[in-house]
């Protein structure tokens, strides 16, 4: 098998190709740093994705606060977190950075507010 | 009216304004920055993905996240912020200049300063700026505007949309749009390559089965009250194939077609602008043509990257503070925009110092090279391995490399792109 795709690690954007017999060895090659290795591997595996998004809070001036994950999350579990946060309420103050929920469905990763509202 | 001294006034606290400021302050001057809105980070606010940062602070931020830290540094300076301000005028007698500010919580402001840095960013391209046809329903917004409101406001501009301009601006709402349950129907790009970076239509298109139609236009706008739907024209080498019209329906489009430098009050002033950029026309220093008055970040030149408008403003704050301890500038000769080159910031260089430059080109193409003249003798040479008009092109020539000048020539310094 064999995939031609960009990688999305930053905005260098290489064209990179994975090649595969069976998905324990998949050889990734045209990337510019280790980062395209990793990239490669889960896209074929199992594609992430960082998440960004915005949750209700009873703020006096601010109508949603900015959260982001603290890193990537496997895709199917975009739309479930997405269903989550948009359910949520949250009470002032925040600081950039408090964990708005902890170790989302065992991955390790947490989503944080990426602002502070103090009022 | 109130009254206040200061050594300099930055107009805009996003984070051309902030770091300009902070640069100043940092040198010991009385530093006033004049926000419009209710908090200071500007465009940064409503930017809530990632990717800010990575040159700057060596991390990945949303943006608000990146302007927060610019925030926590102003507020523990001796910067002196006025919140819902919008500065109207600017009078000059002598050195000195006078700018009047309006406020709702303070009425009408004038400040007294030595030096006005304009820092005030840049307004969106709007339906009037491309010339759609059609009738005149509600649902089209500016990309920018629909972003704000998802964004910061809490509502949803539409529920099955169509955005026009395939920006990074128009690729990270389409992502935007579908993630908080709308349905983006299409992305209509006018040229025959995407305009945004690839790993946006990777991760912001492509995730979600967006099409991505290139070489194609609104033809019309349909509805009475709401958008229905819209028309879209093929091209075929710039030429619209009407009889391949097709229709979406669509409650909502957004509009992503580009930014242009907010230059009202600079314009209103007197400067002159460039006609490529529409910002004013700057020396090495980034100073204007009025003695004393600067520009930096988005009002200068549409920037791609905060980190770059940082870069740039940071340095306006030095030079600025330089024109404040009354150091006299060497001279300064200009530099134009060669082959392949649509516009160079700054117009004028100095042989004797340092000079940082930063351009767009015309071309799409792998493996270029950036060549430098004057007076017909190459100063620099640098390869490029691919550039695209959307991406901003950065490079320095460092003091004293210019070894040419001559007094029967015009010492004009020429960038090429080749």
């Amino acid at each position: 098998m064999k995939k031609d795709m960009v990688c999305i690690s930053c905005p260098m954007g290489c064209r990179i190709t994975a090649e595969w017999e069976n998905e324990n060895d998949i050889t990734v090659t045209g990337n510019k740093c280790p980062r395209g290795i990793v990239y490669g591997r889960e896209e074929i595996l199992s594609p992430k994705r960082v998440v960004t998004a915005t949750i209700n809070i009873n703020s006096s001036w601010l109508g949603r606060l900015p959260v982001m994950t603290t890193g990537t999350i496997p895709k199917g579990m975009i739309d479930s977190l997405l269903n989550k946060i948009y359910k949520m309420h949250l009470d002032v103050p925040i600081v950039r950075d408090d964990i708005i929920i902890k170790d989302i469905e065992n991955t390790g990763i947490d989503l944080i507010a990426t602002r502070s509202v103090k009022t | 009216m109130k009254e206040f001294k200061f050594d300099t006034l930055v107009i805009g606290g996003g984070s051309a304004g902030m770091a300009a400021a902070l640069e100043v302050s940092r040198r010991g001057f009385t530093v006033a920055v004049a926000e419009r809105e209710n908090s200071m980070g500007g465009i940064l606010n409503q930017c809530i993905h990632n990717g800010f940062g990575l040159h700057h602070f060596k991390e990945e931020l949303s943006g608000p996240a990146y302007a927060e830290k610019f925030i926590d540094m102003v507020e523990t300076s001796n910067i002196e912020v006025f919140i819902d301000m919008t500065v109207m005028d600017i009078e000059e007698t002598g050195d000195l200049k006078y700018a009047y500010g309006l406020s709702k919580l303070t009425g009408m402001i004038k400040f007294c300063v030595k030096t006005v840095v304009f820092a005030n960013g840049c307004r969106e391209r709007n339906r009037g700026s491309i010339g759609t046809p059609g009738t005149r329903p509600s649902g089209v917004f500016t990309a920018g505007l629909a972003q704000r409101l998802v964004n910061m406001e809490g509502y949803i501009p539409g529920k099955e949309c169509v955005i026009v301009g395939s920006g990074d601006i128009g690729l990270i709402m389409a992502r935007r749009m579908t993630w908080v349950g709308a349905k983006v129907k299409a992305v209509i790009e006018i040229q025959s390559y995407p305009a945004g970076l690839t790993r946006n239509i990777v991760q912001c298109l492509n995730d979600f089965d967006i099409p991505l139609y290139l070489s194609h236009v609104v033809g019309e706008i349909h509805g009475k009250d709401r958008v229905e739907s819209i028309d879209v024209i093929p091209l075929k080498k710039g030429i619209e194939q009407k009889d391949k019209t097709f229709n979406i329906k669509c409650d909502s489009l957004l509009l992503a077609v580009g930014l242009v430098p907010d230059n009202e009050l600079i314009q209103k002033i007197g400067i002159s602008i460039n006609p490529e950029t529409n910002g004013p026309i700057v020396d090495r220093q980034l100073m204007t043509a009025k003695n004393g008055i600067f520009a930096c970040g988005n009002v200068l030149h549409v920037h791609d990257l905060v980190d770059f408008v940082t870069e740039e403003s940071e340095r306006c704050g030095r030079y600025v503070s330089n024109y404040l301890d009354k150091k006299i500038p060497a001279e300064q000769f200009r530099s134009i925009p060669g082959q392949n080159v649509k516009y160079l910031v700054p117009n004028y260089y100095s042989p004797i110092n340092e000079n940082k430059f930063y351009l767009r080109t015309m071309v799409v193409k792998n493996r270029a090279e950036l060549i430098v003249k004057v007076n017909d003798k190459e100063i620099l040479r640098k390869k490029l391995k691919h550039i695209q008009p959307s991406e901003m092109i950065s490079f320095s020539i460092p003091g004293g490399t210019v070894d040419c000048i001559s007094e029967c020539r015009d010492n004009t310094l020429e960038v090429h792109i080749v």
